[in-house]
């Protein structure tokens, strides 16, 4: 199999993430998107794993995995504290530091 | 077409599917089982890859919790019913991400057009343990350490005080 199909399904997930972070507004959504980079980013490094036999890849990802899972946490904990203080989680309400 | 090739396309076409399906719905809690079902599929092409722990990692920690984790957010912020999910730069970011996977399609393609990949490694998970615990140890124990500081730091965001 051409190794290009992988990397093609991986690069239009990023691309479908890339879109999502830039047009969704509400704050979980956001975070979903990025995860569908990162897990885009993870199945690239999968596949160089097997095509060049090296389990480099494998062990990167475990560790972008770990690091995703902090991520979300502090994310879900940032969105919620906006909620309770402003009653909204749309991102581009956001702007009190915006020049 | 061999086995794990006609694999590969239904599960690729599944991934597919479920990420457009993600980032397209107007639905909150639709996003989230579509996020769901995207990344149990890119775990199953883990594993068709030869990466046993990674997918079932993958499950574990992507599907089992930080979808539940979303689902939280979702539900304790009750944003499910009102519709805040979109701004109105669509058809610009549809543009950008067009752009994006062009120019990424075009370098793969250039550089990767012919070269083929064949599912023959599996690396298990003796293996990958092994060298996490020889090679890996201080990355992983930073890792640790920063899921620690990530926990706190949660609650302390988190908290009512």
């Amino acid at each position: 199999m051409y190794v290009a199909a992988p990397l093609l399904l991986s690069a239009f997930m990023f691309s479908c993430g890339v879109y999502g972070v830039l047009a969704r507004r509400h704050g979980v959504m956001l975070l979903m998107a990025v995860e569908l980079l990162i897990t885009s980013a993870n199945l690239n490094l999968i596949v160089f794993s097997q095509l060049l036999k090296n389990s480099l890849g494998n062990i990167i990802a475990l560790f972008i995995i770990a690091v995703t899972a902090a991520e979300v946490g502090i994310g879900i904990a940032i969105v919620m504290l906006l909620y309770r203080q402003r009653s909204t989680v749309a991102v581009d309400e956001l702007h009190l530091m915006k020049w | 077409m061999a086995l794990p090739t006609i694999a590969f396309w239904i599960l690729a076409a599944f991934t597919a599917v479920s990420t457009l399906f993600t980032v397209l719905t107007r639905n909150v809690v639709h996003s989230a089982l579509g996020l769901a079902a995207s990344l149990i599929g890119a775990a199953a092409l883990f594993i068709l890859f030869g990466a046993q722990f990674v997918g079932l990692a993958q499950i574990l920690i992507y599907v089992g919790a930080v979808v539940i984790l979303f689902m939280f957010g979702i539900m304790l912020t009750g944003t499910a019913v009102r519709p805040v999910v979109d701004n109105d730069q669509r058809p610009a970011a549809a543009l950008v991400a067009l752009a994006v996977f062009l120019v990424l399609a075009a370098g793969i393609v250039s550089s990767f057009g012919t070269k083929k990949v064949r599912f023959q490694v599996a690396f298990p998970t003796v293996q990958l343990g092994h060298q996490l615990f020889t090679t890996w140890v201080l990355p992983f124990e930073a890792v640790s350490i920063l899921l620690l500081a990530a926990l706190v730091g949660a609650i302390v965001l988190a908290r009512r005080d």
